[in-house]
């Protein structure tokens, strides 16, 4: 060090001690920089990382000793912006051995009591480890935590990773359990703000009150027992992905703040005049239909326009074909190491059961009869008796056994079908049975296993007269 | 027999990566003494473009900042002789490797 009084750090320990070799302790590469963006300081770990020579690199330009890819990409100390908040991207160096490593960069102001910006302090990390094991689980048929073969699937694999590439809204749709949450992550992870915070928020978990709170935040005494200042989800996402989930549960007051910020980015928290500029990506999902809710105006047709600049669809399970099959073989594998078991596989019945029924639950619902199956197995192969009960009980095996065509195998009885709810088969499943009967209700109470009451209880609440 | 020599550069210094530098120095050194020079801008940054430029003209040496192992290698094969690790202004890097002293990891600011 050239003036090594100007290291001395004094009153954090008993003693003093040199700023430099508390430094030097940290494992991820440091470097503090002065307002021009000359490096003042850097630690072992950035010595290590770049392998420059032990202070030569002192009062020279960051970029011309990191040599880091996003130095020439809209650095904002390179740029000379006054005012920015941290920043952390993924980015590329080349090091005194000719080797590209790739990195996370992380670059924060250091602003004083008088909220000066006095310099910035950068930290790198080699993060060759993930690049490596991330490239090698984006095989053709997975991607983050999704698998599939089927044509929809691989073509939202294949579009992920330029999606992730820009800033743009993302809209992703799907029925319940298709893997909405686990694409947004995916999408997240393959983005420059893989380092930075995921923040997820379901809008259909919290009551409007507290929802606006939780994703703008509010300043102390706002409200009756807002005792606090409190950074909303929104801004606690700065500079990585903010994902909101059942966004057709928002209700449409906060519908509109919403859209406002999606307008400037700047969110204001409860109580507060003053805004926050907030760099987030914008993530979304529903599993309801948007332009269905926008007719009957439950839902904004400018936020739908706004947050429709990309929208993935994710299939439902019982349309993307022989992917049960790979699914089912995965879950399988992924809960014997779980329960640490040794099953080979599902035995004939079994995986014909699996392959007819028509999981109105998707991906979850598969996954859970795996892990049900998984648990009560006691043998090598899992058996039908280990399914769920509802999945042998029902008739679904009937289209299987009594087909010969392969095609048909699938094709389950209509009251399967996961477009209508249970009242609706519940209601058809009574008329079925009064049409079998003749209309005589006793007897359909008995084949319903009802008793009369109950059959007039039902039948009232679907209005069904007669 | 004329001396050709490539430069990256960023600004007015060398480019601290070779395969981000989008302007390029060309110069040529003449027996008798006088040089000829020639800025050239690639419509964008690409290492494979450099190596190209840096065999189509029949380059003799190669001076620049950081480059990955890989172009490197390549422009060695081609018979091109590489001083990276240069740090400083084009000029001064210029004068010092016509004197014949400038060598690989040579830093500009801090001798």
């Amino acid at each position: 060090m050239s003036n090594e009084a100007q290291y001395i750090v004094n009153g954090l320990m008993g003693r003093q001690f040199m700023l430099p070799d508390l430094l030097n302790e940290v494992p991820i590469g440091i470097a503090v920089l002065d307002i021009e963006g000359r490096i003042k300081l850097v630690n072992r770990a950035w010595q290590t990382l770049t392998g420059v020579a032990p202070n030569s690199m002192q009062g020279l330009k960051c970029y011309l000793g990191l040599r880091c890819d996003y130095c020439f990409k809209g650095c904002p100390v390179m740029a000379d912006k006054a005012d920015f908040q941290t920043i952390s991207v993924d980015a590329d160096i080349i090091d005194r051995t000719r080797t590209k490593v790739p990195i996370r960069l992380n670059i924060s102001p250091i602003v004083n009591s008088d909220n000066v910006i006095s310099g910035y302090v950068e930290t790198i990390q080699d993060i060759r480890q993930v690049a490596e094991l991330s490239s090698s689980a984006s095989k053709a048929y997975s991607l983050g935590g999704l698998i599939g073969t089927s044509p929809e699937m691989v073509k939202i694999f294949s579009m992920v990773p330029s999606i992730a590439g820009t800033d743009s809204s993302v809209l992703i749709t799907g029925e319940t359990g298709t893997g909405k949450d686990v694409l947004a992550e995916a999408i997240h992870n393959a983005s420059d703000r893989a380092g930075a915070p995921f923040i997820k928020v379901n809008c259909g978990a919290l009551p409007e009150t507290l929802l606006e709170s939780e994703l703008f935040g509010h300043v102390k005494g706002a409200f009756t027992g807002a005792n606090e200042d409190r950074p909303g989800r929104i801004k606690l996402a700065h500079n990585g992905s903010f994902f909101l989930t059942e966004i057709g549960d928002l209700p449409l007051p906060l519908q509109v703040k919403l859209l406002s910020f999606l307008d400037d980015k700047v969110i204001h928290p409860l109580g507060s005049s003053r805004g926050f500029n907030a760099d987030v990506r914008v993530i979304v999902a529903t599993h309801r239909d948007l332009k269905k809710m926008v007719q009957e105006k439950t839902f904004r047709a400018d936020l739908l326009f706004r947050l429709n600049v990309v929208h993935l669809h994710l299939p439902p399970l019982r349309e993307r074909g022989d992917d049960i099959l790979l699914l089912k073989n995965h879950f399988l594998m992924e809960y014997c190491n779980k329960f640490n078991k040794k099953i080979k596989g599902f035995s004939q019945k079994a995986a014909k059961i699996l392959s007819a029924y028509r999981y109105p639950g998707n991906v979850r619902e598969l996954s859970n009869i795996v892990e049900y199956a998984v648990n009560f197995c006691d043998r090598d192969i899992i058996g039908s008796s280990h399914l769920p009960a509802y999945l042998t009980e029902q008739d679904i095996l009937r289209p299987v056994t009594e087909s010969a065509h392969p095609t048909q195998e699938r094709t389950a009885p209509l009251e399967y079908s996961s477009a209508r709810n249970w009242d609706d088969a519940e209601k058809q499943m009574i008329m079925d049975t009064l049409l079998k009967c003749g209309g005589r209700k006793g007897e359909a109470a008995k084949i319903l296993g009802w008793s009369r009451s109950t059959l007039w209880r039902k039948m009232k609440k679907h209005s069904i007269t007669g | 027999m004329s001396h050709k020599i490539m430069i990256p550069l960023f600004n007015d210094e060398v480019a601290p990566r070779f395969d981000l530098a989008t302007d390029v120095l060309l110069a040529k050194f003449k027996p008798d003494g006088e040089i000829s020079e020639r800025i050239i801008v690639l419509p964008q940054s690409s290492a494979d473009d450099l190596c190209a430029l840096a065999t189509s003209d029949n380059t003799d040496t190669v001076i620049c900042g950081g480059i990955d192992d890989e172009h490197y290698q390549y422009l060695k094969w081609k018979g091109i002789e590489v001083l990276d690790d240069v740090i400083g202004p084009v000029k001064a890097v210029i004068q010092t490797y016509r004197e014949g002293k400038l060598a690989c990891g040579d830093n500009f600011y801090t001798s």
